[in-house]
């Protein structure tokens, strides 16, 4: 009798839960919604009265001019966060395997110094590092490339992406057995082509979720690009961030640049979802 | 010297990011601070060292005031908001749900989009026009018979509109946090308790809840550290208006507008020391648990 009742309110509460988590689905959808459907409106639709209609006509006439306006900021995004979080990896690794197979004296001490690293707001370095970067253009004689360029806001990223991708490789590193980077020792081989025999060839799993890591944050950044960039090398957001600011800008085309800017984090997400996911937790200390 | 022979190497492999974290992080943080106590106030003079004068002077500026209230506000309503959605998402899911990966997947993925295509989106739904003016939400409320709203134009409670999406954008990060600590929480001890006579109300209440606080405690954090230096998403959602100006963008307008290195570092000092404030001890609290293991 009471095992019944309590399947019968089992099965309403698993109902409940079921509607709730639905409901929710199309909150979190309603903003996707938006923009497909506002980015292929043409602008005799753009009426406040049709705003959430579908389109009448569906046209991609706001998705051609959004993909002049954008092409040279999505460009700079590609050369900002290919090149970027190559080079984060390159570092993180090489960090990780010595913080977890190879520490020297004081090297907890440094990796929690690390660590910090990962959480400092960026606008309390930002004024010395666009002087610094400034300072590198006069010295190098090279204008427009450390302050104002594409190169100097790889720097930035990369240097603050240390402690991230440190964090993700050195906990992945972790779970190597010592034995085998003890086997490869006692064959004679040294630090380096320990990493290069026994630890690069199985760190493919944090390979990706770094690139990824990387790649999402180098893309969608706005802080950096904005102090560091300027008009010919910035990246998509800022470029996105004009369009859309611009009052004569349509909805229509507001809406399909930003979708436009979202395409290669997005795929990532859909295609590379799980190594995405092991990056956030990675980013929660957790490993 | 042996034993030098064996780590020295390690060492050495490192030492290229050891000298760019101290001087990218720690370096530029004190050079940071160094020039918040001069009165450099324009781009061309040498700065004269005035101690934490711009410390104090900052506070006589109204603007400040509203920036940092704005900052409160928008932190308790956005780190709340997104803890206490992504806990429920969490909760409702942690038992496996049909369609869990489908689940996950959509309310996740708000964190693969930049917050500046965020912010476009939600100006949009946010827009504060009404009735045959509106679009977005408000049109939406209207013709379901709800109240229309200022959202982030409003001047007592613009800003917790603000975190609207914010909350969207983060809340299935923190319901992938808590999953994974709901799952952590072993069976045996689900099963313990109710052997011990406890109801399921009773299991979560004293044997799942206090072990998901290293988990909420890290969600704290990290929602915290963001929403301090919260700066993107108020740019294009609505620029640099004053009615939605918190620290960062006042930061960005003393640079690049006012052309005022010192109040830049200042209102930058003061932002790093609001999330250094939690984050140091928190750093030392989980690398002790870290070794302790």
């Amino acid at each position: 009798m009471t095992a019944v009742r309590a399947g019968r309110r089992g099965t309403a509460f698993a109902w409940t839960r079921f509607g709730v988590l639905i409901a929710f689905v199309v909150i979190f959808l309603i903003p996707i919604y938006v923009l497909l459907v506002t980015s292929f409106k043409p602008l005799t639709e753009a009426d406040p009265s049709q705003a959430w209609n579908l389109p009448q006509t569906w046209t991609t006439e706001a998705w051609q001019v959004a993909w002049e306006k954008l092409a040279p900021g999505l460009w700079n995004s590609v050369l900002l966060a290919v090149p970027g979080s190559l080079l984060s990896c390159a570092l993180g690794s090489m960090n990780g395997y010595v913080l977890s197979k190879w520490r020297f004296p004081g090297a907890d001490l440094l990796f929690t110094l690390f660590l910090f690293g990962m959480f400092i707001p960026y606008q309390g370095v930002m004024i010395p590092l666009v002087q610094l970067l400034v300072g590198l253009n006069d010295l190098t004689g090279l204008q427009g490339v450390f302050y104002g360029g594409i190169p100097g806001l790889v720097l930035a990223h990369v240097v603050y992406g240390i402690p991230i991708c440190t964090l993700i490789f050195r906990n992945y590193y972790v779970t190597i057995p010592d034995e085998l980077i003890e086997a490869s020792r006692v064959d004679g081989a040294g630090m380096l082509r320990t990493y290069w025999s026994v630890v690069l060839p199985v760190s493919a799993p944090a390979i990706a979720v770094v690139v990824i890591w990387q790649f999402t944050s180098l893309w969608n950044d706005f802080l950096f690009a904005v102090f560091l960039t300027g008009p010919t090398s910035w990246p998509a957001t800022v470029m996105l961030n004009n369009i859309a600011g611009a009052q004569a800008t349509p909805y229509s085309q507001q809406m399909a640049a930003a979708i436009l800017s979202s395409v290669p984090t997005m795929l990532i997400y859909i295609l590379l979802g799980r190594f995405f996911m092991r990056g956030l937790m990675a980013g929660a200390l957790k490993g | 010297m042996r034993r030098a022979r064996t780590w020295l190497p390690g060492l050495l492999l490192v030492t290229p990011s050891i000298i760019l974290i101290g001087v990218f992080v720690y370096g530029m943080l004190g050079w940071n601070f160094r020039l918040a106590m001069t009165d450099k106030h324009d781009e061309v003079s040498e700065g004269e060292f005035v101690g934490l004068q711009n410390f104090i002077d900052i506070w006589d500026q109204a603007r400040w005031h509203l920036s940092v209230r704005h900052a409160i506000v928008f932190t308790v309503v956005f780190v709340l908001g997104a803890l206490v959605l992504g806990w429920l998402l969490a909760f409702l899911m942690e038992k496996g749900i049909r369609g869990e990966g489908t689940f996950r997947a959509i309310y996740l993925f708000p964190m693969a989009i930049s917050f500046v295509a965020t912010g476009i989106v939600w100006r949009w739904l946010m827009n504060s026009g009404t009735d045959e003016r509106a679009v977005g939400l408000n049109r939406l409320f209207d013709a379901i018979g709800l109240p229309q709203w200022q959202w982030f134009r409003d001047p007592d409670w613009g800003m917790a509109a603000m975190a609207l999406p914010a909350i969207w954008q983060m809340s299935g990060y923190v319901m992938a946090l808590f999953l994974a600590g709901f799952r952590g929480v072993p069976e045996e001890l689900r099963e313990a308790a109710r052997v011990d006579g406890c109801n399921e109300w009773g299991v979560y209440r004293h044997v799942v809840l206090p072990l998901l606080r290293p988990v909420t405690l890290s969600a704290l954090i990290i929602l915290g550290h963001i929403s301090l230096k919260v700066f993107d998403l108020i740019v294009a959602v609505s620029g640099k208006q004053i009615i939605t100006d918190v620290p960062a963008v006042f930061m960005w307008v003393a640079v690049f507008d006012s052309h005022d290195p010192a109040k830049g570092a200042t209102i930058a000092s003061y932002i790093v020391l609001s999330v250094a404030i939690f984050v140091i001890p928190y750093l030392i609290w989980s690398v002790r648990k870290e070794r302790r293991q």
